[in-house]
């Protein structure tokens, strides 16, 4: 039944916008990841000060802790994104699809 | 009775009377200088989760009767639970304690590590999430070979997968070891041999259904215990971080002043912990190091497994989700853990300190430091369920260890490769048993022997060749069309090659561990990462590029099929069989 039925999904254009879509979606969203991370990891290797200065003058809070903890709630809140994104619309467009392929 | 099980139990029996034997023979000074005072509290705890675990076990195995049962859970564990349980898998020992005891050193730095840890979840969930549930059925080796020849590729992703478990559990066992003895006062034996029978009634009976409700259990148990830390260091400052961490810095300051350094000094040595500081100097090692953590993840057997055992692509994008947040936390409050230890410890030497002095160090070494913090906040009753959820922290590790080496040998060796799949799924769980087996006793072994041994390394080179050789593999062939048999095969060979020669050459290895002299590493990075998975790639994309073979062909004609099932999952529904 599959390799039918994966013929007449892929013959579908809409089949294949879907996909590229989605796909350029989790692109965009992996590389906002790398980017805040790889970011914060070349800080640390090239402008140690930069993450070592207080926020308020005078103050022992520096730059790096909230950047830090920024990184981790903008990697939970990211994935929180995009699985609610991957579990509505995007999956009701590929049920819809799957349903007018295979008719 | 099934003779098996009556030898377990004999196991159990002989490997209890020896434990608590020793327990009530240890006095609180047996001339050991690491062994402490026998902590019942702390055993008392374990007990309880021991036996709470093995009634679940109990359960699980009369509902684990076929292959899919013990692979997966048959497939029937919610996003959440599953979640959870991969958080459970994640949040080890060497998290908890080596992270909290990072910054209660060095401050800043620990983030770090927890960042790295936590940012190759996304990227799974993006990029391979679905993808994995989709085309696979019980191990990562299934996706990877899903259009390749069965035999090399299903031998390589089950070498991969042995050596990454193989590194991990050794780190995971002398962990145990070593735990036991500062935690429970018992000795360092019985520890190993403690964790392989009771681990390996886990797997044996209760497959996959017992080891996610282990992880479950201990992750609730973990997170709740350090939420309850992170919350008595926060009510000391009136939940004001900026004032814990003056507090933090006036008393690195006072340390540094109390070692003879000049005023000065002092107070710059207090304002680093601040700050990053030595742990990464050259950027190499960064962004290795980086690399090795960010894409270990979605190398790691073990964690790869446990998308497999939920029913649909939304409930593993959920687990990942719920994943990620737990994860996340967890490294928030090990940061508060570690600087909770900073103001609570070192103002009371005589209480935490080697005689004292703390010049010498915390008792039990450095990892000890969230451990001792359980004391300062919540007595000793909190302090033995600390203990006994870090020791249960390493059982479940290692259960979940066991179990993803175990399918790599029956699902990916025994039934794909030697049996060519021709074999019934009971002769399959057979098989899957006596390696669980097998496996509990190399992991006892290789506890005792590595006990000396310094083993510190061993969890990022796990990473680093998860990283190496099973991410590349599996991202090439699920992503690229072109990829072929032998430039997977080729590529991912070089690249845990690479992993595991490099770092051996390299300074944490060669002259930390191996004792030769400083400065002779021939391989000056912390980690060779960003060469080994750079490398994977190009010789993957080379290697596929340059096949000409007929196999080649048909494996790129192969790929819009199974493009369209990992996009889509229709016939993935048939892959978890019940």
């Amino acid at each position: 039944m599959s390799v039918e039925a994966w013929g007449q999904i892929r013959s579908n254009p809409k089949f294949q916008t879907f996909v590229k879509k989605r796909n350029r979606y989790s692109i965009i969203m992996s590389i906002l990841v790398i980017f805040a991370y790889f970011g914060f990891i070349l800080l640390i290797a090239f402008d140690k000060a930069f993450l070592a200065q207080q926020i308020v003058p005078g103050g022992v809070m520096s730059l790096g802790i909230p950047l830090g903890v920024g990184v981790i709630l903008f990697t939970i809140v990211l994935t929180w994104i995009y699985v609610r994104r991957a579990n509505t619309e995007f999956d009701a467009e590929a049920e819809a699809i799957l349903e007018e392929s295979t008719k | 009775m099934n003779p098996v099980v009556t030898t377990l139990i004999a196991v159990v029996a002989i490997a209890l009377i020896g434990f608590f034997g020793t327990a009530f023979g240890a006095g609180p000074d047996t001339g050991q200088t690491q062994q402490q005072a026998t902590n019942w509290t702390a055993i008392s705890m374990f007990a309880g989760f021991v036996l709470v675990t093995l009634g679940i076990t109990k359960w699980a195995a009369a509902r684990t009767r076929s292959v899919a049962d013990f692979y997966t859970a048959g497939g029937g564990i919610t996003g959440f639970q599953n979640g959870l349980a991969i958080a459970g898998d994640y949040m080890s020992a060497a998290s908890f304690l080596g992270i909290s005891g990072l910054v209660f050193a060095n401050g800043f730095d620990g983030l770090i590590f927890s960042i790295g840890w936590l940012v190759g979840w996304p990227v799974l969930t993006f990029l391979m999430a679905e993808r994995l549930r989709n085309l696979g059925k019980f191990t990562f080796a299934d996706v990877a070979s899903y259009r390749f020849a069965q035999t090399p590729l299903r031998s390589f992703a089950a070498t991969g997968t042995l050596v990454v478990v193989a590194f991990y559990m050794i780190a995971q066992m002398v962990g145990a070891g070593q735990l036991i003895k500062i935690l429970f006062g018992l000795e360092y034996i019985y520890a190993v041999i403690l964790v392989g029978v009771i681990m390996m009634m886990y797997v044996l009976f209760g497959g996959m259904t017992a080891t996610t409700w282990v992880q479950i259990i201990k992750a609730v148990l973990l997170l709740g215990g350090a939420t309850f830390m992170a919350i008595m260091v926060l009510l000391q400052f009136g939940f004001s971080p900026e004032a814990l961490f003056a507090k933090a810095v006036e008393v690195k300051t006072g340390l540094a002043a109390a070692t003879g350094k000049s005023a000065e000094e002092a107070a710059k040595a207090g304002a680093s912990i601040m700050a990053p500081g030595g742990l990464i100097n050259d950027p190499i090692s960064a962004i290795s190091v980086g690399m090795a953590l960010m894409f270990g993840t979605a190398g790691l057997p073990h964690i790869l497994m446990r998308f497999f055992t939920v029913p649909t692509a939304k409930e593993a994008r959920k687990s990942v989700a719920w994943a990620t947040t737990w994860i996340g936390y967890f490294y928030i409050l090990t940061f508060i853990i570690g600087f909770g230890a900073i103001v609570n410890l070192i103002p009371n030497p005589g209480e935490y300190f080697v005689n004292g002095d703390l010049a010498k160090g915390l008792n039990g070494g450095g990892n000890m430091a969230a451990v001792h913090l359980a004391n300062a906040v919540g007595g000793n009753v909190f302090l033995g369920f600390i203990s006994a959820v870090a020791f249960a922290t390493i059982l479940a590790v290692v259960a979940g260890l066991t179990l993803s080496g175990a399918s790599a040998v029956s699902h990916d060796l025994y039934a794909s490769v030697w049996r060519h799949g021709n074999v019934d799924s009971d002769t399959e769980l057979r098989v899957s048993k006596i390696t669980t087996v097998a496996l509990g006793i190399i992991a006892v072994l290789l506890g005792i022997l590595f006990e000396k041994q310094n083993v510190a390394f061993m969890v990022m080179l796990a990473f680093t060749i998860a990283a190496s050789a099973n991410f590349p593999v599996l991202f090439m062939s699920v992503l690229w069309k072109n990829c072929t048999t032998t430039g997977a095969v080729v590529g991912g060979t070089v690249g845990l090659v690479m992993s595991v020669v490099l770092t051996v050459l390299s300074p944490g290895v060669w002259e930390a561990t191996l004792g030769n002299p400083k400065g002779s590493a021939w391989f000056p990075y912390s980690t060779p990462a960003v060469f080994s998975i750079t490398s994977a790639f190009v010789v993957i994309w080379i290697v596929s590029l340059l096949d000409r073979s007929a196999r080649a062909q048909k494996e790129r004609a192969l790929y819009p099929d199974q493009m369209t099932r990992s996009e889509t999952g229709v016939g993935a529904a048939e892959a978890s069989a019940h």
